[in-house]
């Protein structure tokens, strides 16, 4: 054979890759309602600036739009964003101060008027800069925004008190929805009990408690999409409903994940009528002790409850039945700022050999006189995964000789006993959106720099090493100094306990297409990008 | 009969200012508030300055007397508040739901009287015999079932009979819709909880109706009857069944007043938005002002519901109308 019989060859071969390839990939088609489940009794109110529930999100997403967003057909990446009102991601200026960001002219809202930069910059202007008798929820993730101006209808500026690598993946939080500046001039608290957007649906109806319904968008500026002509959310709190609603396809798809119970259940009964989508999830539970409760104020107590928990080979075994799976530290394990397994190794509780550990917190707790220490691990009255994890831990700290009996309340007085400080060791939950590992990680500060760190500890190290890593923009120095915060955090000080990150699992109808599982429940809900094959 | 009326709707007065204080004090025994509850719903952080502004708001910062006398003047004019959590008129949020329940507990109601009262009768004029021991079985059984447990049982039938006879399994619609939107998708959507709630229902109130005939039919007015030669129709219908009677609709009272608010695991099993779902949902968001409006719409419908046995009881048994 020579060279132009091979190249010829090899043309082919790439051209007919290339069509197999495409072939694979199926057109969306347009049209049919998408009937999904939303997993709560209704959410609080429509605005997302105020509220933090994934309630909210799942039910009004699909008729706002966001600045920035992660990217709907990769949504599991963790440092790649992408346009929604712009027109492109914009390059930091003024040493990384400053991001300007041009906006689309071809966005409409919902009543038909043209959607603007100040439209935007309002938006912001309300989530970061709140004014006096407007709740947002959100206006600690911004404490490195200076100012947010449109010098033009198509112009939005973010001027940055310092470059900062959290400031990106903050902008492209999911409860930022745009709305519209005449509206919010207004009454800022109009968007509480009203939807008015420029998504990719237009609101219908909402039955408090029962369902939102959602038409096409015609004028949506993502030309094509959405490929449904309606969407309907049905609100159901209890799981078992779910599932048999899904078994019998009064719903095609629960987006927030049920546990691997579900999941098993349907793959039975449905077979290739089901599919399944799972992802880590950006959320994780925290065993924080109360170092203002002896004998929790010594480090060795600390190191003892951790270096007792096996984790390596728990969260397999947990998987089964609970909706946790991954070991990590404390960043989100798809990121490139989270601990590899082997540095992961060298922190109380990630240690390879759990006999030699618990030797170790077995030492320990002789030494500073706490063996057969007796106590009560608060807990929250959720079943995925808190309960599972609760007793999965208080097994494992039996056997180091711990006496532990698990208190479980009810969200608000769960809070409220961490508030006051009133526990022993707490099981709390740290999840977040957008994967943002510099701000995730705030959560390990000691209460006086994060309110509602309830450890109840100080510790300047601690705030010392946080910042070092918070205004480093080189990402190599920032993995060392995340390193150092980690190793500090759960094994010097063992101020926090991470236990195994949650797991997501999705359940859809098998003719639900183009919905790509993300690491949080609260990314990529607009739904334009879904499609029904039937 | 109107001067008994008067006087037992003042009576009620004291009653509901009982239960308002009582529900007042113990929402807020409760650890924590609707504004930690509402900030931190997501497992995220709870912003202290977001909490202490939303306190605020609410009028959660100010003391609890000056809390419980807004709470009684409003009422006293009529105007049950706002929910803490929704934001919503609580009018509004309990009007959203009192249909889903109010039909309910009619439906289950009709079908405990259809099925009790006759099975009972039956039962109690059969007295050891084949037919007696099946009813006791069936009411027995009813008592020891939960509702609930009986209707995730049954939605699984349903799934799973409708799986092997069609090779696609079926369930009832998951979104209530009102009868006079669409009657037949209505009736599919209630039919089971309301049989699954009925039959337990039925159940107590058969065991009472038995008991409560057993022991008119071996009354001195009833061997009178018969030897006076009246025909056995006559006697059960006219002489021993409206006697037996009285502490079946004591009973059938009771339990209407309940089923309104109570059937929290039902509803949620069925999916129905119901009050009972919203009392928990209140209780768990810590809504004080919704979770007391529905306290008190309970109390009410408690009040009003023996109010309704006692004028019957008089129109049943003339002696307590004259007396």
């Amino acid at each position: 054979m020579n060279i132009r019989t091979g190249l010829w060859t090899l043309g082919v071969a790439l051209a007919a890759s290339i069509a197999t390839a495409q072939a694979g990939a199926p057109t969306p088609k347009r049209g049919g309602t998408l009937t999904y489940l939303i997993p709560a009794d209704a959410p609080p109110s429509f605005d997302g600036h105020r509220e933090t529930t994934f309630a909210t999100v799942h039910t009004v997403a699909p008729y706002y739009s966001v600045l920035i967003r992660v990217p709907p057909d990769d949504p599991s990446s963790t440092t790649e964003f992408v346009c929604d009102l712009c027109t492109e991601m914009p390059k930091p200026t003024d040493g990384g101060k400053t991001y300007t960001f041009k906006i689309r002219p071809d966005v409409k809202w919902h009543d038909g008027s043209k959607l603007t930069a100040q439209d935007v910059a309002t938006s912001w202007n309300m989530i970061v800069f709140p004014p006096k008798g407007v709740t947002s929820a959100r206006v600690s993730y911004y404490s490195m925004v200076d100012k947010i101006e449109a010098p033009d209808d198509s112009t939005v500026v973010f001027h940055l008190k310092y470059a900062t690598t959290a400031f990106l993946p903050a902008l492209a939080d999911p409860f930022t929805w745009i709305y519209k500046k005449e509206i919010l001039d207004k009454d800022p608290h109009w968007y509480e009990k009203n939807i008015m957007g420029s998504g990719p649906f237009k609101f219908v109806s909402y039955e408090v408690g029962q369902s939102i319904k959602g038409v096409r968008n015609p004028d949506y500026y993502h030309k094509g999409q959405p490929y449904l002509d309606a969407i309907e959310g049905i609100f159901t709190p209890k799981q078992s409903v779910r599932t048999d609603a899904l078994r019998a396809d009064r719903a095609a798809i629960e987006f927030r994940g049920l546990p691997p119970s579900a999941r098993d259940q349907l793959e039975k009964e449905l077979g290739d009528k089901i599919t399944v989508q799972d992802s880590d999830w950006n959320c994780g539970n925290v065993l924080t002790p109360n170092q203002r409760h002896k004998p929790f104020d010594d480090v060795r107590v600390r190191r003892a409850l951790a270096l007792a928990i096996d984790q390596w080979h728990g969260a397999p075994a947990l998987a089964k039945i609970a909706t946790v799976r991954t070991v990590g530290g404390i960043v989100f394990p798809g990121s490139p700022l989270a601990a590899t397994k082997e540095e992961l190794q060298q922190i109380a509780g990630y240690w390879p050999d759990i006999e030699k550990s618990r030797a170790e917190a077995k030492r320990l707790l002789k030494e500073a006189g706490a063996e057969g220490l007796k106590f009560e691990l608060l807990n929250r009255n959720v079943d995925q995964p808190y309960k599972f994890v609760g007793t999965w831990v208080i097994g494992e700290w039996k056997k180091i000789g711990l006496n532990v009996e698990q208190k479980v309340v009810p969200t608000g007085p769960w809070f409220q006993n961490m508030r006051a400080g009133t526990f022993d060791v707490a099981m709390e939950a740290n999840c977040q959106s957008v994967v943002n590992p510099v701000l995730d990680t705030g959560k390990y500060l000691p209460g006086k720099i994060f309110p509602d760190n309830y450890g109840g500890y100080d510790d300047q190290t601690s705030i010392d090493l946080y910042n070092k890593m918070q205004y480093e923009t080189d990402p190599k120095k920032q993995r060392a100094d995340m390193r150092a915060y980690e190793k500090h955090t759960l094994d010097e000080m063992a101020h926090e306990i991470v236990l195994p990150y949650w797991y997501r699992i999705v359940l859809a109808r098998s003719y639900v297409k183009g919905w790509k599982i993300s690491p949080s429940h609260y990314l990529n809900q607009d739904l334009s990008n879904i499609w029904l094959d039937k | 009969m109107h001067r008994y009326i008067v006087k037992r709707l003042l009576l009620a007065i004291p009653t509901l200012v009982g239960a308002a204080a009582l529900v007042f004090v113990l929402m807020r025994l409760i650890p924590g508030d609707v504004c930690v509850v509402r900030l931190g719903a997501g497992g995220t952080h709870v912003d202290p300055a977001s909490v202490a502004a939303c306190h605020r708001q609410l009028g959660l910062d100010n003391p609890w007397i000056v809390q419980f006398l807004d709470f009684l003047w409003s009422y006293c004019t009529f105007d049950f508040g706002i929910s803490m959590w929704s934001g919503n008129p609580v009018v509004q949020e309990i009007g959203t739901r009192l249909p889903v329940s109010l039909q309910i507990a009619v439906m289950a109601t009709v079908i405990a009287v259809l099925l009790a009262i006759p099975l009972g009768t039956i039962s109690a004029l059969k007295e050891g015999t084949w037919l007696d021991h099946v009813v006791r079985v069936v009411s027995i059984a009813g008592i020891a079932t939960p509702s609930f447990w009986l209707g995730i049982m049954s939605l699984i039938l349903v799934l799973n009979v409708t799986s092997l006879a069609t090779g696609t399994p079926w369930l009832p619609p998951i979104d209530y819709v009102p009868p006079w939107k669409d009657f037949w998708r209505n009736l599919s959507i209630v039919a089971l909880p309301a049989i699954t709630v009925g039959y337990r229902y039925s159940a107590v109130t058969m065991r009472i109706t038995r008991s409560a005939m057993l022991e008119v039919l071996r009354e001195d007015y009833i061997r009178t009857a018969r030897a006076k030669g009246l025909i056995e129709k006559i006697i059960i219908n006219r002489h021993a069944l409206k006697n037996a009677l009285l502490p079946v609709v004591t009973l059938i009272g009771i339990e209407f007043a309940f089923l309104i608010g109570g059937l929290v695991i039902t509803e949620q099993v069925f999916n129905l938005n119901g009050i009972g779902r919203l009392l928990v949902q209140a209780v768990q968001n810590q809504d004080n002002v919704l979770a007391q409006a529905l306290v008190m719409l309970v109390v009410a419908i408690f009040i009003f519901t023996n109010l309704v046995v006692d004028v019957l009881y008089a129109w049943l048994d003339p002696r307590i109308r004259f007396s």
